[in-house]
């Protein structure tokens, strides 16, 4: 193990902005992306339901 | 075969001189465009001679950049483009051509204009010379590249601003060498190796272009 | 023998060699990328086998839905337990740089996701050429589908190398010649999918995309070349990204672990987002409607 305690861990040695910057952008891209894909399938789905639907 | 791309050159160049004022166009934008930069940089001759290269070499892109969108728009709205998917010719030849007219119509001009230019950021002999010569190889390759991106905008909605997204990124190799050529004999260098690569694109553009031109002629008009 | 069974053979060697010679070239330091190396082969070869049986059958939107919606959770858990295991050994395990300190950890995001911009806009170009070599609709799609998440990934390379390069060289941009060819790449991709959105006419926007993607692909090692000679000739000094003199093995493991998870990720949201656009563009088609009454069902 790398570090002495947890402080010391979110304190990345002195560089915590960028080195969780990094992580949290990278992390908050990946969940964004997932959001976004759900509610682009889900409304594909429904608008295909009432399309099939009106038939 | 010669006779049609002949017949192709010479109506798209009787064309454009019965629309002066457009090529007017290109050719004061390029003007106008390196006429600012001294106003907002300031009239200090060594900063000036120092972006030079690379203020000049923009603008000669962006001017080229303007004109492309009428490439083939004319062609396209009055079925001539049409006409030329059809006939027997290859379609690679006669949009060569085209391409031709618009680097005489478009290119040249730039590349006569570029002395005074120079003369105007207090560029040396040289690198005047080096920079006419740079021109005179990088502007082909410009128009080729460019009318890839007309071709495939053809069709699309808003395609003014498409074709920059499109078309400015693949310039930057030809800025590159372009600006380095002019640059490397400012500093008493000699730019024979920037030229080289500028000619080697050319050439590759001079061989692929037209033939990704004609098919994205096919895609776009079909 | 099957050409299914020849492939899935082909591939279990290839993998088993990867594995052996890093194992005998750095002995247990890589087990992890050994197994994961070893996992990995054998689940792509097996869906890959699983194509290749029937092309043209597996290649229509039809019967490709199912399928990429029975992949999307392997791929998705495989990306999981990858970036955890990433995780673990880039900030537990890996040691602090003597030279960088703890900043250099952002290179566990920063080069993967370099390379995956990268290795995404390749994909993106063959399948584009498939779609327009074949005339196979879902290959195009799949092009479309790779595209934004390639952008993301770019985004992201430049925003953790800006990060990255604050407290290693004072600044946030450098016209180093990676960062630079990074940005070329954004712009590359933004073009494809604007040229993608403006025009109406969905088969048109394929092949007009695949033709632009194609013309970028030839273009990227001319850009990359000449954007690396402006460099050289402009900056002398020896910044160098990524290269570093003396890696840990750890570090090496930890990144290569991240970039499989980045990968396995792009995989999975690259099917989600190609299910997307089957229904979207076959919407009026008969099979369409009859899943989808299925699925209310």
């Amino acid at each position: 193990m790398q570090w002495e305690s947890w402080s010391a861990f979110f304190n990345m040695g002195g560089y915590a902005f960028y080195v969780w910057f990094s992580f949290g952008l990278t992390a908050l891209c990946v969940v964004w992306e997932v959001i976004a894909l759900r509610k682009r399938s889900s409304e594909a789905l429904r608008l295909t339901r009432l399309l099939s639907q009106n038939d | 075969m010669n006779n049609a791309w002949l017949t192709v050159l010479t109506r798209d160049l009787l064309q454009a001189y019965r629309r002066r004022s457009d090529i007017a166009t290109t050719f004061f934008f390029f003007v106008i465009v390196s006429s600012l930069f001294p106003l907002g940089v300031g009239s200090d001759s060594a900063i000036l001679s120092m972006i030079a290269p690379g203020v000049l070499w923009v603008a000669a892109l962006l001017a080229g950049m303007i004109s492309l969108s009428r490439l083939f728009a004319t062609d396209f709205a009055d079925g001539a483009l049409e006409q030329m998917l059809l006939s027997p010719q290859p379609l690679a030849l006669l949009v060569s051509a085209k391409i031709l007219a618009h680097w005489l119509v478009c290119g040249l001009p730039v590349v006569l204009l570029a002395p005074i230019i120079g003369l105007q950021y207090a560029l040396p002999n040289e690198a005047i010379s080096t920079l006419v010569l740079s021109l005179l190889l990088g502007t082909p390759a410009l128009s080729l590249i460019g009318a890839i991106g007309a071709a495939l905008t053809l069709g699309a909605r808003g395609s003014g601003l498409l074709v920059a997204l499109l078309v400015l990124p693949l310039y930057i190799p030809v800025l590159i060498f372009g600006s380095l050529a002019v640059a490397a004999s400012q500093h008493g260098m000699s730019p024979q190796a920037h030229l080289s690569l500028l000619a080697a694109i050319s050439l590759l553009a001079l061989v692929l272009a037209p033939l990704a031109t004609a098919a994205a002629l096919r895609i776009s008009v079909e | 023998m099957s050409l299914k069974k020849i492939i899935f053979a082909l591939g279990l060697i290839i993998a088993l060699t990867a594995a052996t010679l890093i194992f005998f070239t750095h002995g247990l330091n890589y087990i992890g990328v050994n197994v994961a190396l070893l996992g990995l082969g054998a689940v792509l070869m097996r869906q890959s086998a699983y194509f290749s049986d029937n092309f043209y059958q597996h290649a229509s939107p039809q019967s490709f839905y199912p399928t990429a919606g029975r992949m999307i959770p392997w791929f998705a858990w495989l990306a999981a337990v990858l970036v955890i295991y990433g995780l673990y050994i880039s900030f537990a395990i890996a040691p602090t740089d003597f030279q960088q300190g703890e900043a250099y950890r952002i290179i566990f995001v920063h080069v993967p996701a370099a390379w995956m911009s990268m290795v995404i806009y390749l994909a993106m170009a063959f399948w584009a050429g498939v779609g327009l070599a074949l005339n196979s609709k879902l290959s195009a799609m799949m092009a479309q589908a790779l595209a934004p998440t390639g952008a993301i990934f770019t985004l992201l390379a430049l925003v953790t190398g800006s990060l990255w390069g604050k407290p290693m060289w004072g600044t946030y941009w450098v016209w180093d010649a990676r960062l630079t060819s990074e940005l070329i790449l954004l712009f590359l991709y933004l073009g494809f999918m604007a040229l993608q959105a403006s025009i109406d006419d969905p088969r048109k926007a394929d092949r007009a995309g695949a033709l632009l993607a194609l013309v970028g692909a030839v273009n990227i090692p001319i850009i990359y070349f000449s954007v690396k000679w402006w460099n050289t000739l402009h900056q002398g000094s020896s910044i160098n990204m990524g290269a570093a003199p003396k890696m840990a093995a750890t570090m090496f493991e930890g990144m290569i672990l991240m970039a499989l998870a980045f990968w396995m990720y792009t995989i999975a949201v690259a099917l989600i987002r190609v299910r997307c656009i089957i229904l979207e563009r076959e919407r009026n088609a008969g099979w369409v409607k009859e899943l989808s009454v299925k699925e209310i069902a």
